[in-house]
């Protein structure tokens, strides 16, 4: 896989990208509604409480879908996943087969260095 | 308040180029904003009103309406990708019905042909947008988005990739009589499966072509409409809709023509089957596939069976769709198809399709636009009309 583009971290999202460079994927939850939430943000986007926080997620999860794109000469695959906790999220499998890839399929977070060095969470079969 | 035969659609014009590196975006504009005006029989201050999406960064309503030498009392630039001027026509007939404003000009206009821009690189998109730094790191493009809703939709109704591909054959039987379409070429369901994989499960004939062209709409009151020679088109009824991530909540399998579909035919008064010709957004196979769906054409998880064999090939499918080869063969100006998707709508009720696609007796129309992309966040709008 080719260059990985940075994420544009910003004051809101400073802490989620903090804890990625140390290894841990963390999901938003509402302590006043107690739903998690996806992509990370201020504000609970269910009940617009600004009483979130983020928690260690278990990492594991399921291919929502994917798709296998071609880059240039390489391919990538795009994904939802589906974690544990009950969110979909934006990633990319890595480290897989991708000619066995399926819906359904188990997955668990890996961090992976982007370009300026932040890692950013993808995921490979579990 | 209702649109429903409050204004009428008195001129369309498609610019008959798909290739345009000796043009500017702007003079495109222009182009189209003149012949729009010249089909009407109208004249330029006639129009007081116009509408414009943001199809060219930077490029402001006002810098237009300058440009173009308008003296408007209303204007709209709501930008929802390609479904925009869907939306616009609802806007602008909602402003007349309101008395805001008589006629009312829509441009479109884009060169990504010439530019290098399409929907297999990534896109930038500005850091002050909360979805980017979630998406970037990922390379999502455009069609890589929407491969993740056909490889899902395989996944939950056993669609096929050559029902897909039927949506791409039924496309190209009507561009081959379209001297203007981009591809001529009439082409089989193996021709599909035979090119390049792209994004799985999209090919690249399930991609829609990337040219340079525009194109213009003009909205105007009942009386002025009356007052014109051309045949009466009048906007029945319209719905729109923008959907996203839910919060993490995803389900690529609704689209926002759920909502902006009913809505379009509550406000109309006529249901789907009474529907005689349908443009249907064709940014990828796929689209076609999920709208049809959600606008209630056929159930959900039946649209792979209901597009197959031909069914929306005009003078021998159920649903004649796309009839100037949509954006699949034809034309794709800016990247975006809403509005070529209003203009062969207005031509097949006006009678002026190409004699080998004319639905005969064209009284009622549906355009439906999905802009944006269908696998993260998407505007999404229904327009019905009506020959009088």
């Amino acid at each position: 896989m080719s260059k990985i583009a940075s994420p544009s971290v910003t004051t809101e999202t400073a802490q989620f990208w903090a804890k990625a460079n140390e290894g841990q994927l963390t999901v938003p939850q509402c302590k006043s509604c107690g739903k998690f939430h996806w992509y990370p943000r201020a504000y609970c986007p269910f009940c617009d409480s600004d009483k979130v926080e983020l928690r260690p997620a278990k990492g594991t999860g399921k291919i929502y879908s994917y798709s296998v794109a071609r880059r240039g000469k390489d391919s990538y695959v795009i994904a939802y996943v589906t974690l544990d906790e009950g969110v979909t999220m934006m990633t990319n499998i890595v480290n897989a087969d991708n000619a066995k890839l399926a819906i359904g399929q188990g997955v668990r977070v890996t961090l992976v260095e982007s370009e300026n060095g932040q890692r950013v969470p993808m995921f490979e079969p579990a | 308040m209702t649109i429903k035969n409050r204004a009428f659609i008195v001129g369309a014009y498609e610019h008959p180029t798909r290739h345009a590196p000796d043009k500017s975006l702007v003079q495109l504009h222009a182009e189209v904003a003149i012949g729009a005006i010249a089909d009407a029989g109208l004249s330029k201050k006639d129009i007081d009103a116009y509408y414009f999406a943001g199809d060219a960064s930077g490029l402001s309503t006002m810098s237009m309406v300058d440009y173009l030498n308008l003296k408007v009392r209303h204007v709209d630039s709501t930008e929802t990708g390609g479904t925009s001027y869907l939306i616009h026509v609802n806007h602008a007939a909602q402003a007349i019905a309101a008395g805001k404003c008589n006629a009312a000009l829509i441009t479109l206009a884009g060169r990504p042909r010439s530019e290098g821009s399409s929907g297999a690189v990534p896109r930038a998109v500005g850091d002050a947008s909360p979805e980017a730094q979630w998406e970037a790191p990922y390379s999502a493009t455009t069609v890589n988005l929407y491969a993740l809703c056909a490889q899902r939709h395989m996944y939950e109704f056993g669609t096929t990739p050559e029902q897909l591909a039927w949506v791409k054959v039924a496309a190209s039987h009507h561009a081959q009589y379209n001297p203007n379409a981009m591809l001529k070429n009439v082409v089989t369901v193996e021709e599909v499966l035979g090119s390049p994989m792209v994004a799985s499960p999209l090919h690249r004939l399930d991609c829609c072509v990337v040219s340079d062209g525009g194109g213009a709409i003009i909205v105007a009151r009942p009386e002025i409409a009356a007052s014109l020679k051309r045949p009466k088109v009048a906007v029945l009824g319209a719905g729109e809709a923008i959907k996203g991530q839910n919060g993490g909540e995803i389900d690529l399998m609704n689209s926002g023509a759920a909502v902006a579909g009913p809505a379009a035919f509550a406000e109309a008064g006529v249901k789907p089957s009474d529907i005689k010709y349908a443009s249907i957004y064709d940014s990828f196979t796929i689209t076609v596939v999920m709208q049809l769906e959600d606008l209630g054409f056929c159930k959900k998880g039946e649209g792979g069976r209901f597009v197959a064999d031909g069914n929306l090939i005009s003078g021998t499918g159920k649903l004649p769709f796309n009839t100037d080869g949509g954006g699949l063969c034809s034309n794709h100006p800016s990247n975006r198809g809403g509005m070529t998707k209003i203009i062969e709508a207005v031509r097949q009720l006006r009678g002026e399709a190409h004699p080998a696609v004319q639905v005969k007796n064209c009284n009622l129309a549906l355009a439906q636009g999905t802009g944006g992309r269908l696998g993260s966040r998407h505007g999404s709008a229904t327009l019905i009309m009506e020959r009088q």
